[in-house]
């Protein structure tokens, strides 16, 4: 099945993309979805332990579990005001 | 016409959002037939034109504009939870914005000046605790993204602090 990734600020420049198609296998949560991601871009790893994420723009956990055709966002340490 | 909880790439129109809010509450007295709006606190966020003894060219905001939105939104209720019949308008900008511009405008109104500074003070302490924005430093030397703060948005604790430094 396949998932929407969106990334933002330092993730999104590590990435080179704000936005990603990716593949999973079922059941899959937002955990194996990241670590799709840090194979592939293993600069993101150190940003594990500071991460929240988002499925369909509502605040997740990384046990959550993402079906076919979810966004899930990846949110660095915040600094909006 | 403006939406109480915005992300926008325009700049903010504190005035709008001010009386936004104003009339929201007014509606609200009405409805409840309670004191209407007698404290309006407006909080604007601006560029600082130094930061940590570095001098700042511009700041560049990004967002995850539907979560933010959500984070708003959820900030002017537990906002009213502690502040009964609070009524918050909160609108944070997105794009390059150059020093003394405004980043965040809230706009806090209740019948009385203590209910309304309190909640103004929450509000900008959630926003900069649970949500998803992100800003970009641009200095005379160098770059960078700011990483701020990563709170689990039902963590009680980050809660009360919030909470705290709004009603020290």
């Amino acid at each position: 099945m396949s998932v929407t990734v969106r990334l933002f600020a330092g993730l999104r420049e590590i990435a080179g993309a704000d936005e990603l198609s990716r593949t999973v296998t079922l059941p899959a949560t937002v955990a194996d979805v990241w670590q799709a991601l840090i194979n592939e871009w293993p600069a993101l790893a150190p940003y594990a332990a500071s991460l929240s994420c988002a499925v369909n723009a509502q605040y997740a956990r990384m046990a959550t579990p993402v079906g076919d055709g979810d966004e899930v966002a990846f949110l660095p340490p915040v600094s909006g005001g | 016409m403006l939406l109480p909880f915005a992300i926008s790439a325009d700049p903010l129109d504190l005035a709008g959002v001010l009386a936004l809010a104003q009339q929201r509450h007014a509606e609200q007295a009405a409805r409840d037939d309670v004191e209407g709006p007698g404290a309006v606190v407006l909080f604007v966020g601006a560029v600082r034109g130094r930061h940590q003894g570095q001098e700042v060219r511009a700041l560049t905001y990004e967002a995850y504009e539907p979560l933010a939105v959500a984070s708003f939104e959820r900030i002017a209720t537990e906002a009213a939870a502690r502040v009964p019949g609070v009524v918050l308008c909160l609108h944070h900008r997105v794009g390059t914005l150059e020093v003394g511009e405004p980043s965040v405008v809230i706009a806090a109104v209740s019948a009385h000046r203590a209910e309304a500074y309190a909640a103004s003070r929450f509000a900008i302490e959630r926003v900069k605790q649970i949500s998803p924005v992100w800003k970009r430093e641009h200095l005379v030397a160098g770059e960078s993204w700011v990483e701020g703060a990563t709170v689990d948005p039902d963590d009680p604790v980050a809660l009360e602090q919030a909470w705290k430094r709004a009603c020290p």
